[in-house]
């Protein structure tokens, strides 16, 4: 599989009276064509501000301080005149030094986003036809009104709305079927590229699975690559191909998502997979990850998370940990505990799990 | 089971809600939404009662119901065994005091102008259980630290913009918990929350409901969440209460097929995707049909994929699974119905027992 997109030590501080927060510190990342990355973390991660840093939709206060985000082009595919003269060496394009014009015909085109709460992302004063047709006017002009029309009607089709819909407004439409249509408009134009921020987060059970049926049905059909950033980690893990956890601005272990569900590393990814209680299995007394994220202003020396972690060491409230390969497999992770400097034996699921087991202890006879 | 034996706090029998639409056409019928029909359920001491269906469905009318922030179209309410509807004042006052809310969004439900030592002390004046300014310190202070805000001397002074979520939804029980309560109406206390979170409130209920014999009416969407929490479960839709019992009987045992449309759609990491392979697609679609004309009969039927021309005509009766155990469904049971296909019926309950 090739790399689609290249994120390269990207970091994001947001402007403040008292000092820059850092919202997204120097991140790696990959990914891969048709690839479905998910992105996991608590509110406050910085996983939307990365997604959107990639998308360039920040607005100050947030200031991108430093890194690159190459975007490889498909090569079959014409590549949009405006942005020819970008291409590097290695056909790339630094989406960071785009000028405003060459952003606005890489986006949509070549990266699309679906936000959080459709009910704001549309419109309400125009029918939801003109709205996809709008798209298509802009970035492909001059075709003619019959064929806006009969790829709008297209895109309804494929998400599932009936044809007839085109003329409705936003408030006429259920919270799930706006999402359709949010979904329809970033698919108009085939983007390479799709980033969706919490797309079904204030949706019902049910109209979540068909939102993500489809979303994993079109992804597959189209070989888009995906970014879907979320706080649930039980949708993630059916969804996507592979997983980042972030903590506090950092990426904090990286695995597909079956490794990450067959045995995370990071104490945190840990805690965050038994956070939710399942249908299934015994019923448990569950624990969840004590504390709270810290305060991005005033962060812990070392590694972020060591004031909530059970198995934190002296290295930890020092050092801070780089995203390396823990053993064999391509996980990443980011923690002292895999580091053999420290620990000749990495600790086992059972490990971390005891660990957590034992601070609650700790907690309940104090 | 014990606990059935004890007398329920409160009751709720054949509770109706309509809310009635504003009239334009002076010559038109009247119109209403039907929010709720036909609802009954019961609160023990020490109990954890779900109620769990999507939005629309009508599980906070029923506690809003409770709350008296609502007056019932039609049913009854029983405090302690008594009828609610003719009770004078003071059993009011009192029945306001016993009974409190928990709200979903703790960034809505307290008040932004507002420390915490003002949201506590409210209800402590308001009921008298504060004399004095240093008793009524003193009992807020405890009160944070029955809700793990430690060290609440610091948190005593903080205004609600300082606090994360979680620790607001923390106050907002310390709240309710102020007036001592019999009953706390957890409207989704946990859905607007980060995950992590969750499980800390979650435990903190619970803790609460073994410690102090409160009795909880837990309001949510996840089935995961209910399994967990709840020692009872009950699904409503479209203002239609349509199966019940034990949390567990219901969740691993479901009959009524919207429970097992719900169960379906639940993210459950062990359904992982493998690669390459589709899931099965849902066995129903599309969303909870308007109030304001329901589908008549059991309000599923337009959804269900084992609908039968009775399903249209009325409401099925209770069919009792036991251990308290109950669906209502003309796919279970010895009612009488005509039209039945009988091949198809057994062969969703030969489905239902290989899942067992």
């Amino acid at each position: 599989m090739d790399a689609l997109l290249e994120v390269k030590s990207l970091s994001v501080d947001y402007e403040a009276m008292d000092g820059a927060v850092h919202a997204v510190k120097s991140v790696d990342l990959t990914l891969h064509r048709g690839e479905v990355l998910g992105l996991a973390g608590e509110s406050g991660c910085g996983k939307s501000t990365l997604a959107f840093a990639i998308a360039r939709l920040l607005r100050p206060p947030a200031m991108i301080t430093s890194g690159q985000v190459i975007y490889y082009p498909d090569p079959e595919k014409e590549t949009p005149p405006a942005l020819l003269d970008r291409l590097d060496a290695n056909n790339g394009i630094d989406i960071m030094k785009l000028s405003m014009a060459q952003l606005r015909s890489f986006r949509w085109k070549e990266l699309a986003v679906v936000f959080q709460s459709a009910m704001n992302a549309l419109n309400p004063v125009l029918s939801i036809g003109d709205q996809i047709i709008d798209v298509l006017h802009t970035h492909w002009p001059g075709k003619g009104k019959d064929y806006y029309h009969k790829r709008a009607v297209e895109l309804l089709d494929l998400v599932g709305i009936a044809a007839d819909r085109l003329r409705s407004y936003p408030h006429e439409l259920s919270g799930g079927m706006r999402q359709r249509v949010a979904i329809a408009i970033a698919l108009a134009l085939r983007p390479e590229l799709i980033i969706m921020d919490e797309p079904t987060t204030a949706l019902d059970v049910v109209v979540q699975r068909e939102i993500l049926d489809l979303i994993a049905g079109l992804c597959r059909e189209f070989n888009t690559a995906l970014i879907f950033i979320t706080h649930d980690l039980s949708l993630l893990l059916e969804l996507s191909d592979r997983i980042a956890i972030m903590y506090a601005g950092n990426i904090v272990e990286q695995a597909t998502s079956e490794q990450l569900y067959r045995q995370p590393r990071h104490p945190y990814s840990y805690g965050l997979l038994n956070a939710f209680p399942t249908l299934h299995g015994p019923r448990l007394q569950m624990i969840g990850i004590p504390g709270s994220p810290p305060d991005l202003r005033a962060m812990p020396t070392g590694c972020a998370f060591h004031p909530r972690c059970p198995m934190a060491f002296e290295a930890c409230r020092g050092v801070v940990p780089p995203l390396e390969p823990s053993g064999p497999t391509e996980q990443l992770v980011a923690c002292h505990l895999y580091n053999p400097r420290f620990l000749n034996q990495p600790p086992s699921t059972a490990q971390i799990a005891r660990s957590y087991s034992e601070l609650a202890e700790r907690k309940r006879r104090r | 089971m014990n606990a059935m034996s004890q007398q329920a706090i409160l009751e709720i029998m054949n509770l109706q809600k309509e809310f009635p639409l504003r009239q334009w056409n002076p010559f038109g019928g009247k119109q209403a939404v039907h929010a709720l029909e036909r609802a009954s359920l019961a609160l023990y001491p020490g109990r954890v009662t779900a109620l769990v269906g999507e939005s629309g469905s009508g599980k906070s009318t029923i506690a809003r119901l409770l709350a008296r922030l609502y007056d019932p179209t039609g049913g009854e309410i029983r405090f302690h065994g008594k009828p609610l509807g003719k009770a004078n004042a003071a059993t009011l006052t009192t029945y306001r005091r016993s009974v409190q809310m928990v709200f979903q969004d703790p960034f809505a439900s307290l008040n932004p102008v507002h420390n915490v030592r003002y949201h506590l002390s409210r209800p402590l004046r308001i009921y008298g259980f504060a004399k004095n300014a240093e008793e009524e310190t003193e009992q807020i202070l405890a009160l944070l630290r029955r809700v793990s805000l430690t060290p609440a001397e610091q948190f005593i002074e903080k205004y609600p913009h300082q606090l994360s979520g979680g620790q607001r939804q923390r106050v907002a029980i310390a709240r309710a918990l102020a007036v001592r309560p019999e009953v706390i109406l957890a409207d989704e206390p946990v859905s607007m929350l980060d995950v992590s979170i969750r499980l800390d409130i979650l435990n903190l209920l619970a803790q609460l409901k073994e410690e102090e014999r409160i009795a909880i009416l837990f309001i949510t969407h996840d089935l995961a969440s209910a399994r967990y929490f709840a020692d009872e479960t009950l699904v409503l839709y479209a203002g239609q209460m349509v199966e019940g019992g034990p949390s567990e009987q219901v969740i691993q045992q479901a009959k009524h097929p919207y429970t097992q449309l719900l169960l379906s759609a639940t993210p459950a990491p062990e359904r992982m995707r493998l690669k390459g392979q589709r899931r099965t697609p849902l066995e129903a679609r599309g969303e909870v049909p308007s109030l304001i004309q329901p589908p008549t009969g059991c309000r599923f039927h337009t959804r269900c994929p084992h609908a039968m021309p009775v399903c249209k005509e009325r409401f099925p009766e209770r069919t009792e699974f036991g251990h308290g155990h109950w669906t209502s469904c003309f796919l279970y049971g010895a009612q009488k119905h005509d039209t039945t296909p009988m091949g198809r019926s057994r062969s969703l309950s030969n489905e239902i027992a290989s899942k067992e």
